[in-house]
């Protein structure tokens, strides 16, 4: 797989919180603190972590729907589109209408939520994607059909109500509503969750080969690790609205460099492997209210006193690879894997 | 050796639709296995979404009556309609976990008020005292405590802390089986193991058997003895978790086990799934076959001229 080495977004120190203020009791979330994350054309770029953890707000304020309570405070997050850069954390509704759906994509979790139950599939096509494609009637339907083709749907799903669809059919219809336009930047919340080990593979085979065929770079969110392992070129880990780990997928799986992540990955059980599985005890902060220096550090195994009172800095320890931990060089795979040759240990 | 549960032939069909255009659906059909009462063991239940698997639960539970067969727990049958008495007997020896915990909570009550009304029915009693400490016990066996859990609400804790309390209720009447239908698909990766190994020092620690629902074979093969592969309703195989998932012999079992997502070659990108296995797979559904025993313990299903 060759990789265009074209930076497509540049998220830099982005701040983004929950702003609320009832009865005068103002409240802050610090949902997104400080990400500075960069994403290239042509990758598909995972996001890990776990609920709570901030990163759906990172994906809204990446898909430009930021809405009150959330704000961003801080930092810019600028794409680099055919049509010209924009700054989605700055700009009016009018600029980020252009982009909308021709440039920048979203593929929604839940497909039943998503689709309109009382209205037929190829309505709801007609509403997402008439206006930015521009074509009408005839040439519409042939485009539409067309796509559905690609995605192994049949032309009969237009007449049909979600309903009357399964699941993994569902989430092609949500897979293909967000590419029909053929984006550029595709996010991806969680579109797997509800499906069937089947049925999930085969829908990450389909993302993966649309990803490949338009030439569109994805960002895949999910909690769970093993999808990452089979689509994501790179895996990023946020833990309590920080970016803690960034690297290659099998640097992230075989020489992790943060505590999290390491207990991440180690708590994955596997067939053929009946090893003690060790879990992660304790929950994830507060935002509200989240702990001093290292966020990790009331769960963490490795914390010393200097995870506590100052804020690791992201530092970089391999191509491609930067972790936020004081520490990560003590940092050790937790089960034993053996790692194939070619791996940084 | 005296059992447990035992399901004999069980079957289940849906009759959907009135008098015009009236459709059955076969849920499960011949479902057979039982479980000893000596050894508690972790019986997993494995089948796609439609394969029947959360409607032989709910028979199992008594919320649901067979179509034809019957379900034996310590020799008497599980009737829906027996009386009140003897249904509350019943269900202090069985207790179902389920699958989202932020739905099993009311989220206006504190989490101890459902604690509190299961130990105050299955107890029978009125007295603070005994009610707390009930709870308190039931608490402890999961790795909480009464002192963290009271006054809180479940938004205040995360999916696996609250799945631990779903599983301490549970846990109130001491019963000696425990039905959790996919109890870790709704929570993080990063917490689902804590539940996992919980069920595991149940079996372990508890002696309490678990009959444990899942799409998760990895789970499956970590913690369980024994298990069953549903396919649309069939038993498809049967044995022991680890002789079975190591190397599958029905073709809807390698298919599952092939889908898998597995961590070994992370990043290689590898996601196809062999187009072949996925027809052999289909071409079994709706045959009846019959189930054969092998060597090695476990019954597999074929089908005539294959």
């Amino acid at each position: 797989m060759t990789r265009e080495n074209e930076v497509i977004l540049e998220v830099e120190n982005l701040k983004a919180y929950y702003q609320m203020n009832y009865f005068g009791v103002s409240r802050e979330v610090r949902a997104v603190d400080d990400i500075t994350v960069t994403m290239r054309k042509n990758e598909v770029y995972g996001i890990a972590g776990e609920s709570s953890s901030g990163k759906t707000s990172f994906i809204k304020v990446l898909a430009a729907a930021i809405r009150p309570p959330l704000r961003v405070v801080q930092g810019t997050v600028k794409y680099n589109f055919s049509n010209g850069p924009i700054d989605v954390a700055h700009a009016t509704p009018e600029q980020i209408e252009t982009v909308r759906w021709k440039h920048l994509s979203y593929i929604m979790q839940g497909s039943m939520s998503v689709l309109n139950p009382v209205r037929r599939i190829g309505k709801t096509f007609q509403d997402f994607a008439q206006r930015p494609l521009g074509l009408k009637g005839e040439a519409f339907e042939e485009r539409v059909v067309n796509h559905l083709a690609r995605l192994k749907l049949p032309p009969d799903v237009l007449r049909a109500y979600p309903h009357e669809l399964s699941g993994g059919m569902r989430q092609r219809v949500t897979i293909g509503l967000a590419t029909v336009c053929h984006p550029e930047f595709i996010i991806a919340d969680e579109p797997t969750t509800a499906l069937d080990v089947v049925v999930q593979k085969e829908v990450l085979q389909l993302i993966r080969d649309i990803q490949t065929e338009m030439g569109a770079s994805v960002v895949f969110v999910t909690h769970d690790m093993s999808v990452h392992a089979n689509v994501a070129d790179r895996v990023g880990i946020i833990y309590a609205g920080r970016l803690v780990e960034e690297g290659p997928t099998r640097d992230m799986f075989f020489a992790p460099k943060h505590p999290y992540t390491a207990h991440l990955v180690a708590s994955l059980p596997r067939i053929g492997d009946t090893q003690q599985r060790p879990a992660l005890e304790g929950r994830p902060p507060n935002l509200a209210d989240p702990p001093q220096g290292c966020r990790f550090h009331p769960r963490c195994p490795l914390a010393v006193d200097k995870c506590r009172k100052e804020v690791p800095p992201m530092e970089v320890v391999g191509p491609d690879h930067r972790t936020a931990c004081w520490r990560w060089k003590d940092v050790e795979p937790l089960v034993n894997t053996t790692a194939p040759a070619g791996v940084m240990a | 050796m005296s059992t447990l549960l035992d399901v004999r032939d069980v079957s289940k069909r849906f009759t959907m639709g009135g008098l015009f255009g009236r459709k059955t659906i076969d849920a499960v059909m011949d479902a057979n296995f039982s479980l000893s009462a000596e050894n508690p063991e972790i019986f997993t239940i494995i089948g796609e979404s439609g394969s029947g698997k959360t409607t032989l639960a709910r028979m199992i539970l008594g919320l649901e009556d067979p179509t034809s067969g019957e379900i034996l727990f310590r020799g008497e049958k599980v009737d829906r309609h027996a009386g009140r008495a003897a249904r509350l007997k019943f269900m202090s020896h069985v207790q179902p976990v389920f699958q989202n915990p932020f739905e099993a909570f009311n989220p206006l009550k504190q989490i101890e008020r459902y604690l509190e009304s299961t130990a105050r029915r299955f107890l029978d009693t009125g007295d603070k005292a005994v009610i707390d400490r009930a709870m308190d016990e039931a608490l402890q066996k999961v790795g909480l405590s009464l002192k963290e859990v009271r006054g809180r609400f479940p938004h205040e804790m995360s999916g696996g802390q609250l799945q631990r309390c779903a599983i301490a209720r549970a846990l109130i009447p001491n019963p000696p089986l425990l039905i959790a239908d996919e109890p870790v698909s709704m929570v993080d990766a990063s917490l689902r193991m804590s539940i996992v190994n919980l069920l595991k020092s149940l079996r372990d620690d508890l002696k309490v058997s678990v009959i444990y629902i899942t799409h998760d074979l990895a789970t499956a093969y970590y913690i369980s003895n024994r298990l069953i592969i549903m396919q649309r309703g069939r038993i498809v195989e049967m044995g022991d978790a680890r002789t079975v998932l190591d190397n599958p012999e029905h073709p809807y079992s390698r298919l599952l086990k092939a889908s898998v997502l597995s961590t070994d070659d992370a990043g290689a990108g590898k996601l196809m799934t062999d187009a072949g296995m996925l027809d052999l797979a289909t071409d079994s559904v709706g045959q009846a076959g019959r189930l054969v025993d092998r060597a090695d313990g476990r019954s597999v299903r074929v089908y005539e001229g294959v």
